[in-house]
Formats: C-alpha cells, sequence, structure tokens
C-alpha cells in the first residue's frame, strides 16, 4: 500500500490507484481523480458519484454498474457515455471506493 | 494505459437457458472495463436474439448430469432420474425452477442483458448462414442487432480481438 498526494491531502492508496479508505475521499480529491482519468466532473457525474458514495455507506462496497442504473435513474447509455471506456472501475475509483463487488 | 482498447468477441452458439448466460456476464463485465465487446449469434445462439424466443428459453433435465435435485430445496447431491426428464413439463419445470433462483439473485433476463449490452455499446450480430437455415429476417430480432454478417465478415471485424466459443 501506498500513499499519494491528491488535492493537497495525503491518502493511501493501492496498487491500482483506488483508495482504501473511503473516509479519506473528499470533493477536491475526486476532481484530481476525476482528470486523471480524463474526465471533468459536471452534476451529471455527481449525481452518480453521490449514488455510489451513499449506496457504499449502507452496503460496505462499491455498487455494481447496474445497481447503479437501477438506483441513480441514470441510463445505461448516460453511465457509458459518463465514464467512457470502463465505467465500472472508473466511477468507483473517482468515488474514493474499492472494485464493485458482483457481477452484473 | 495503452493506445489500442483491449478487445473481446463471444460466439454464441446455443440457445438452452444455462449456455445463453456466459457470454452476456463477461461481455457486460468486459464493457465496464473499457473493453470492446462483439457478439455473433449462429446457429441455436440465434434463439437469443429472436423476438419469439428470448423470452422463453430453457433449460432441460435429460442428459444433464450437474443438475441435481438440491435445486428444489432436496438436500444432498440426488441426480434427477434421467427417465423422468420425459415426462411432460419437466424441462418447463426445470427452466422456471432457474429463472426463479437468477431472479433472486437479482440476474437480469436475457432480453434485459442484451438491452444493456448494446446501450453499453457492444455490437451485436447474426450468422448469414444459421439466419437462411432458419427462415429468419433481420426483423425477427431484437433492437440492437447491427446486421447479418458472413464468418469472413466476422473474421475481418474481429482482428486482434480475444474469441471466446460458446
Amino acid at each position: 500500500m501506498a500513499t499519494k498526494k491528491i488535492a493537497g491531502v495525503d491518502v493511501q492508496v493501492n496498487e491500482e490507484g483506488f483508495l482504501t479508505n473511503p473516509a479519506e475521499w473528499n470533493k477536491e480529491i475526486a476532481v484530481e481523480l476525476a482528470k486523471e482519468e480524463g474526465i471533468e466532473l459536471t452534476d451529471a457525474h455527481w449525481k452518480v458519484i453521490e449514488f455510489c458514495r451513499s449506496a457504499a455507506a449502507v452496503k460496505g462496497a462499491a455498487p455494481t454498474l447496474r445497481s447503479i442504473t437501477n438506483g441513480s435513474g441514470v441510463s445505461t447509455k448516460d453511465l457509458f457515455a459518463l465514464f467512457p471506456k470502463g465505467p465500472a472501475k472508473k466511477v468507483a475509483k473517482i468515488s474514493g471506493l474499492g472494485k464493485p463487488e458482483g457481477c452484473v | 494505459m495503452s493506445e489500442e482498447p483491449r478487445k473481446i468477441a463471444f460466439i454464441c452458439s446455443k440457445g438452452n437457458l444455462d449456455m445463453v448466460y456466459p457470454a452476456l456476464v463477461m461481455g457486460w463485465a468486459a464493457l465496464g472495463n473499457g473493453i470492446d465487446v462483439t457478439i455473433f449469434f449462429t446457429f441455436w445462439g440465434l434463439d437469443m436474439i429472436n423476438k419469439a424466443r428470448v423470452d422463453h428459453l430453457e433449460i432441460p433435465p435429460i442428459a444433464n448430469t450437474s443438475m441435481k435435485m438440491n435445486m428444489m430445496g432436496v438436500p444432498g447431491y440426488i441426480g434427477i432420474p434421467q427417465i423422468m426428464g420425459i415426462i411432460p413439463g419437466m424441462t418447463a419445470f426445470a427452466s422456471a425452477l432457474m429463472k426463479k433462483k437468477m431472479k433472486g439473485l437479482e440476474v437480469p433476463t436475457v432480453r434485459e442483458y442484451l438491452e444493456m449490452l448494446v446501450d453499453a455499446g457492444a455490437n451485436l450480430y447474426a450468422c448469414k448462414m444459421s439466419v437462411d437455415m432458419f427462415d429468419l429476417e433481420k426483423e425477427d430480432f431484437v433492437d440492437g442487432v447491427k446486421d447479418i454478417v458472413t464468418a469472413g465478415d466476422f473474421m475481418d471485424m474481429t482482428e486482434g480481438a480475444q474469441i471466446v466459443f460458446i
């Protein structure tokens, strides 16, 4: 495990750059992590991120893509457009969570 | 990250319920990880995209040695006598049971899975030879099936892809 300075804060990250402690996450960190993925966060992105944060707070793990679309009202098409080329990992990473657990 | 995205192609040749899910599950996982997905439906696999068949796919207990009675709540791994498999209604019973199990796990139906895959950018194609053999047309298929293509076309469009035959 390594420490990385993101948005001026030292956070614990794993070898793939995922935060290992969701409590260390904040919105400035999300903006920086999104930039690393080439994404400029808009309100539509925040709707997804906030859903993931609250879902993970309840379930203890990042939601799967289908639970995001079912739970947040964001369609599959929109989700893949907001976080292109691999939303499963990107959403979880930007939201400061681990990889989603589950296959759907 | 490399410039060229990883590509994966599935050839779906079966229409039994247990054989239609692998490509759907793996295809969805691949798209979620940023991998290009192409699915080629051939032979019985055309049932997966046939509007009239997609909601009625089944699994027969006959000649299926892995299907045990524990699915029905009978403890242990007691087999279903093959002779029972030929009783009318057994296939419908086994299919309903499996669908109920999957619904409990929040696994989408085949139709819904296909919609998800298409919305996420998967490319779906039907095999020309099989389409001709079963007297089908593009109108017989669910939305999102891009075209009816030959085996040669499939080879062209999957250059550099990992190919999985199911």
